[in-house]
């Protein structure tokens, strides 16, 4: 450590590459890379050391992030008063800025690179390779990186031969569902129909998921790339990119993309000189959940209210505009290139038995290391919540992941080595769903986010059919009785009845899977339901109304705080002498507590 | 997405709206993109306007309303200028995203959906900005603000006149 890499070799590759990702922008990289250009004109290295944005590097927990070239120094929460000591300090005299080096939580040792760094070194990358490491915006820079070859191999082989590469290879839908991806191909190939439609859900609607969103900013040729062989192997002529428009970003660089690609001829007429001719739009959501639903996101595009229909006739015989279709979500089409350049084989050679190649998930909540990460299926959650991201936020103790979004399920510290793939969480009664990971401490009130998950969903419900409009409703309502401590046990079997209901007769996935996250904590966390009815007590101190506060007389100093903060007044007390909560008034906002400095406000 | 600019005359936006329907009349599934670029247009989507579309696409009034109160992102009243998106998904709701969405509404005296009387702000609350490793997130305009605390909100609504 402390050296860089010198000599006149080295200095030619020099670049810095500045994440430009949702994250890192938010926390202020675009302000660093002018302060940067600022300081590279005024030390005379513009010419030689250029600057890249690229796209998510996934530890947006340590944004914004730069990453300097030939040595790939990985510089994180580097703020534009840095920028001069980063040019003066590495650039002109060779030397680390140890200041902006990560800081290993357990060790405190400074890391020089990523490789160095816990997050990324159990991580695989196959579908964000180049994220991170590529400007977005430059398809030289994808092409550099054996960008469309995957298509370019494709090209050479019949589609019946992609079809059977892709089955091989062992991949199935990375949108939640599991369906094996080639299989769904072959599907809409075997239809018959004057046209095809290809379509990429984008709709990554799941609160607490941003995979979709990353791989779109950070690397959108390789999306589609990943269609364009799609298309090929079905006999698609036409394609649609259905992205959300909360996305805006990504909407931009994806059309970036696909302007570029059709003006090199990876799109339109004759996809690279061959007669094969696809091109590809895209279409901006207009905020509705239910999207994701493949008809639905289907009625969305047709200019509709985007409402599911009943399946069968599934898309791949009837899809958009009644034409055989194929739809897959943005991370299915982002491995597809890796499959045809590599093989099936080096695909199926990662992951499980029946789980094959690697799955981005969203790790984030109470972990010390949030952000976006990708590690082959299999992996243990124990691995991902302790390993990747080093466990819990100030040592908190871990009480459960939340995986699959409103889909799917919380698993508590029992199930930590569960091994992450389709089937093991099926049978732990949670799912993949599209990657959302939240980890949560002991300050999570599992009822609380039953209820939160319901209420998402009984918003999002389309109303079409009556036990997802209906069910959701009332199972909302039984939950909001349980957090105001207005429950009965009978709610805990109506619950479970309701639930039982609204999976087996919704129309579509979103009734099918709304009832997960409560029955996943009714089935691990009973004892925090029952302690909301039996014992009008929250557990997590969540619950306002079953929460109150008193002032532990022996920490109090009189200082007056909370007397002052408190909104309804009911603290009395003199200056200096122990001050005291009336318990019958307390609303517990909680308010008093966040003031005291001497932890002398407790729960009670 | 929304250019609340107030400053285009009625008529320019009337032309702007029309040169769009020409574009659109016979592409199919144009109903949705032709509201997204109406709204980007008049800031919201004024009744007269709807008509208006109805006819250019051969739609029932009826059928456009439907589409257009489905989805969260149409707006049938005036906007603010600055559209504030509080996000409560899951990763800002075990971080705390409420307390910042209480403490936007007690700052700006209004509620979920609601604007400010002088115009100046709209105050929503989202299910994922897909921004969630700075969680708890809200985003004002275009911009995104994380790793957030209600003490830090003042100072940043003073920004957006």
């Amino acid at each position: 450590m402390g050296e860089i890499t010198k000599g006149t070799v080295q200095e030619q590759a020099r670049r810095i590459f500045i994440c430009a990702g949702s994250g890192c922008i938010s926390s202020g990289s675009r302000q660093v890379a002018d302060k940067l250009q600022q300081a590279l004109d005024e030390a005379g290295l513009n010419q030689t050391v250029p600057i890249t944005m690229t796209g998510c590097h996934g530890f947006c927990e340590q944004g914004p992030i730069v990453v300097i070239a030939p040595d790939d120094v990985f510089y994180c929460r580097v703020q534009p008063e840095d920028a001069v000591t980063l040019v003066e300090q590495h650039l002109v005299q060779g030397q680390l800025v140890e200041s902006l080096l990560y800081r290993d939580s357990q060790t405190g040792e400074r890391a020089k690179s990523a490789h160095d760094i816990g997050f990324y070194a159990k991580q695989q990358r196959i579908v964000l390779r180049n994220c991170g490491t590529i400007d977005p915006e430059q398809i030289d820079d994808y092409l550099a990186r054996e960008g469309y070859q995957g298509l370019a191999r494709a090209l050479t082989m019949t589609p019946e031969a992609v079809i059977e590469e892709v089955k091989r290879s062992g991949l199935r839908g990375r949108g939640g569902a599991g369906f094996p991806t080639g299989l769904k191909w072959s599907f809409a190939a075997g239809a018959p129909g004057e046209k095809k439609y290809l379509v990429c859900n984008g709709d990554e609607g799941d609160p607490g998921a941003f995979m979709d969103r990353s791989l779109l900013e950070g690397d959108p040729h390789s999306v589609i790339e990943g269609m364009v062989i799609a298309a090929y192997a079905i006999g698609a002529q036409a394609g649609y990119a259905y992205i959300r428009a909360e996305y805006p970003l990504a909407i931009q660089r994806m059309q970036i993309a696909i302007d570029q690609a059709r003006a090199r001829g990876y799109l339109g007429e004759s996809v690279m000189g061959t007669d094969f001719a696809f091109d590809l739009q895209i279409k901006a959501g207009a905020g509705a959940f239910v999207c994701g639903e493949e008809t639905a996101l289907l009625a969305s595009i047709e200019g509709e209210r985007g409402m599911p229909r009943v399946r069968p006739p599934y898309p791949a015989i009837k899809g958009l505009w009644g034409y055989p279709t194929n739809i897959n979500n943005v991370e299915t089409f982002g491995s597809v290139p890796y499959i045809l350049r590599a093989g099936a084989d080096a695909y199926a050679a990662v992951g499980t038995e029946k789980s094959k190649g690697t799955k981005v998930f969203a790790l984030t909540g109470k972990v010390k290391n949030t952000g976006l990460v990708e590690v082959p299926m299999g992996l243990s959650l124990r691995e991902i919540v302790f390993g990747i991201g080093e466990g819990i936020q100030q040592d908190r103790p871990f009480k459960a992941v939340q995986i699959g979004g409103p889909s799917g399920g919380c698993l508590p510290a029992a199930l930590l080595d569960v091994p992450v793939d389709y089937d093991s969480l099926i049978a732990a009664g949670a799912m993949m769903g599209s990657g959302g990971l939240v980890v949560l401490d002991d300050t999570t009130c599992m009822v609380d986010l039953a209820r939160f998950f319901l209420s998402f969903t009984q918003r999002e419900s389309c109303g079409k059919c009556t036990p997802c409009r209906e069910g959701t409703k009332r199972m909302l309502e039984i939950l909001e009785r349980i957090t105001q401590g207005e429950g009965s046990m009978d709610d805990i079997i109506a619950l479970e009845r309701l639930a039982g209901v609204i999976k087996s007769t919704s129309l579509c996935g979103l009734g099918q899977t709304a009832p997960n996250p409560v029955l996943t904590t009714l089935r691990y966390f009973r004892e925090e339901y029952e302690a909301h009815i039996l014992e009008e007590r929250c557990p997590a101190g969540v619950c306002k109304a079953l929460t109150k506060f008193a002032i532990v007389p022996d920490k109090c100093v009189g200082c007056t705080a909370c007397a002052r903060v408190c909104p309804i007044h009911c603290i009395s007390g003199a200056p200096k002498k122990v001050h005291t909560i009336d318990r019958s008034r307390c609303i517990g906002c909680g308010q008093c507590a966040g003031k005291c400095r001497f932890a002398a406000v407790v729960r009670a | 997405m929304n250019c609340n600019c107030g400053g285009t005359a009625e008529s320019t936006k009337d032309a702007a709206l029309a040169t769009m329907l020409a574009e659109y009349r016979e592409k199919p599934g144009a109903l949705i993109p032709v509201l997204q670029g109406a709204q980007a247009i008049y800031g919201y989507l004024p009744e007269t306007v709807l008509a208006q579309i109805a006819a250019a696409l051969h739609l029932p009034l009826s059928h456009v309303f439907g589409v257009v109160t489905f989805y969260t992102q149409f707006h049938l009243q005036p906007r603010g200028r600055h559209i504030i998106r509080v996000c409560l998904g899951t990763a800002c709701h075990v971080r705390g995203g409420a307390a910042i969405f209480t403490a936007l509404q007690q700052h700006l005296d209004v509620n979920d959906g609601e604007t400010t009387e002088d115009q100046r702000f709209t105050l929503e609350s989202v299910a994922c900005i897909g921004a969630c490793g700075l969680a708890p997130v809200i985003t004002i305009n275009d911009d995104t603000f994380g790793r957030l605390t209600p003490e830090q909100l003042p100072e940043i609504l003073a920004r957006y006149a």
